[in-house]
């Protein structure tokens, strides 16, 4: 494992028991993603990827097979050491946005930074202020959910996801909501934080924002099917809608 | 997670839910306020009882005859009279502590003047008694030294008696006929009121106690002396002093039991709070009850809380809230909750307390240790109805709860 490796998973199983069945999501996966990276998981429906990207984000641990992150062995560790990694190491960004109503785009930003323990930095404020600057979102500080657009509540979810500096970001579907325009305008932001260096893995059924990705890789019926770089790669267009 | 951030996190989700937090709180206010009026009205009924007892005279010590004891057998309290007008004087003699003594002579008697007659009580009594309890002339004045040495046949009337046989006019100067023997009336006394007991303490004739025993009542022995110290703290020294003085004066000997019996205000108003206070401790467990009910409340509204928020604590449980965060955030939202039912409650109670207190002519008192500890009290309702919620939301599971709709 080289330290440009950010995530290692080997032989990753999941199992589900519904009932008296037993579903497998996953049935060995070994994935690698340098640093820098941008990644796209892609598979139909059921195909495990995102139970994957459950596993990846620590919210879902493992039926058996290894994960380390950023160095850091994360199977089989505890909910707290869990919800301080998913604090610190994981920018999470989902299908539904995830924001608390009723809450402005300021402090939506700021969750993430009051549970921090360590390292934790002293001006929340500040640091929310500079990740919603980050998306474009200078002007939305004080908004609620409700009063944004859907692209905008993604960029909040975004900034959120970013403003704790993590060594990733994962995004499950993240335009799945979204139409078109909007879609590009998220795909572009993600594709510039990228370029600043941020490693990005984004799962999607969509051969289209698939696209915008340096590398994808295909699920199915739990195991990796695919695994190439993008040819006919796709560039967003910044600052459009 | 630094506390400030944690209440102003569970004050904003508070403050989202107005209508359903107001109610909520509903059964805490009511709780707390109940408390407060239930404590407050049993004070007040004690201070009251207090100031009745404090009516008699102040530092006040009462010197009854005892229980006597001939031969092993006690005859009880009273049955063998043996307080003296001596008694009396040798107190006022001998006694350092006792600024004031005198004895009260009981003689039970028809009052004939002015515009008929009417059953009273003669107290035969000396200068002191006025000190002792306190009791001024509204009009004309009392008695003097000279009057009793002289055995003068004069009176001092109750208010009730002065209504009764001179009804408005000032009786001062007229003439009072006990057991046919006339005295002049040289003073009317202030309004007393009521005893502890409800007995009227104005409907009284005082006269000086050697014309009473010579006159009247025809026996040397009194139904009680009354003595009063310049200061509350001498009483209980002045109690033993009392004691060892009429012991002498009774030659009793080593191995007998007092005939007398010496006891201050304090030792009567025990006995009358004890009543009081059963009747406070009941009043105020019936309103603990509406606490307990107010708590169950704030535990239903916070479990409903916990399912209808589980999306937010999947959220912040993605973002990296740990387990502990979530539960504190649902603890200090009770106890939050809880403890501003509790601070609206003691106003409320204040306030009905007050009402209580005009409703009923009574002085009502709310003690600020009443308010602290019914707070106390729904902090700690806020944790104990809260901890189950709390614990609940806190063992989600991330993933599950993000799943939630």
């Amino acid at each position: 494992m080289t330290p440009a490796t950010v995530i290692r998973i080997s032989g990753i199983t999941k199992t589900y028991r519904i009932g008296s069945t037993e579903v497998q999501a996953l049935r060995g996966v070994d994935l690698d993603v340098d640093r820098g990276e941008m990644l796209a998981i892609m598979g139909a429906s059921g195909s495990g990827k995102s139970t994957l990207m459950n596993v990846l984000g620590c919210l879902d641990s493992p039926t058996a097979g290894s994960y380390r992150l950023d160095g850091v062995r994360v199977d089989g560790l505890p909910p707290d050491a869990l919800a301080d990694i998913r604090n610190g190491k994981i920018g999470f960004v989902f299908q539904g946005f995830n924001l608390l109503p009723r809450t402005s785009a300021l402090e939506n930003v700021e969750l993430p930074l009051l549970y921090a323990r360590h390292g934790g930095r002293r001006d929340t404020r500040a640091a929310a202020e500079e990740a919603l600057t980050r998306v474009g979102l200078a002007d939305r500080l004080h908004h609620e959910p409700n009063e944004l657009s859907g692209g905008q509540q993604q960029r909040v979810a975004i900034a959120r996801a970013l403003v704790t500096r993590p060594a990733i970001l994962l995004a499950d579907e993240p335009t799945g909501n979204l139409d078109s325009i909007t879609t590009l305008d998220v795909l572009a932001l993600f594709q510039d934080l990228n370029e600043q260096g941020i490693t990005v893995v984004i799962v999607t059924h969509e051969h289209d924002v698939a696209r915008h990705a340096r590398r994808v890789v295909e699920l199915h019926d739990g195991r990796i099917v695919r695994d190439e770089p993008v040819g006919d790669r796709l560039r967003a267009a910044t600052g459009a809608a | 997670m630094k506390t400030m951030v944690l209440v102003r996190v569970a004050a904003r989700s508070i403050l989202k839910n107005k209508m359903r937090t107001l109610l909520t709180m509903l059964g805490i206010v009511i709780g707390v306020a109940s408390v407060i009026v239930m404590v407050a009205v049993g004070q007040g009924a004690r201070d009251q009882i207090r100031a009745r007892i404090e009516n008699l005279g102040t530092n006040l010590l009462v010197v009854t005859p005892g229980a006597s004891n001939a031969g092993g057998v006690s005859r009880g309290a009273g049955t063998f009279n043996r307080l003296t007008v001596g008694d009396a004087e040798a107190l006022r003699r001998e006694s350092l502590l006792l600024s004031a003594v005198s004895p009260v002579i009981f003689a039970p008697t028809q009052a004939v003047g002015g515009e008929g007659n009417w059953r009273t009580a003669v107290y035969g009594v000396s200068v002191d008694y006025a000190t002792i309890r306190d009791w001024s002339t509204s009009t004309g004045s009392f008695f003097d030294e000279a009057d009793v040495r002289a055995m003068r046949k004069v009176a001092v009337l109750g208010r009730t008696v002065a209504d009764a046989l001179f009804p408005g006019e000032d009786p001062v100067g007229r003439q009072i006929r006990l057991r046919n023997v006339p005295f002049e009336i040289i003073g009317v006394l202030e309004r007393k009121g009521q005893n502890a007991q409800g007995a009227d303490q104005d409907d009284v004739v005082l006269a000086p106690y050697t014309t009473v025993r010579n006159r009247l009542a025809g026996h040397m022995f009194i139904a009680q002396i009354l003595a009063s110290t310049p200061s509350p703290d001498d009483i209980p020294a002045a109690q033993r002093e009392a004691a060892s003085i009429l012991r002498e004066t009774h030659r009793l000997a080593d191995w007998e039991d007092d005939d007398f019996t010496v006891r201050d205000q304090t030792q009567l108003a025990e006995a009358a709070e004890g009543t009081t206070e059963v009747m406070t401790a009941l009043l105020a467990a019936i309103a603990g009850v509406s606490l307990l009910v107010g708590g169950i409340g704030i535990m239903n509204i916070m479990l409903v809380s916990v399912t209808e928020r589980t999306r937010e604590i999947g959220i912040r449980m993605a973002v990296g809230a740990r387990g502990s965060d979530v539960l504190t955030q649902f603890l200090v939202e009770s106890v939050v909750m809880a403890l501003a039912g509790g601070a609206i409650g003691v106003i409320v109670g204040y306030a009905g307390a007050e009402t209580v207190g005009r409703a009923m002519g009574w002085a009502t008192a709310v003690t600020p240790a009443a308010a602290a500890l019914a707070l106390a009290f729904s902090a700690g309702v806020g944790v104990f109805f809260g901890f189950y919620p709390a614990r609940k939301a806190a063992a989600l599971r991330p993933i599950e709860a993000l799943r939630y709709e």
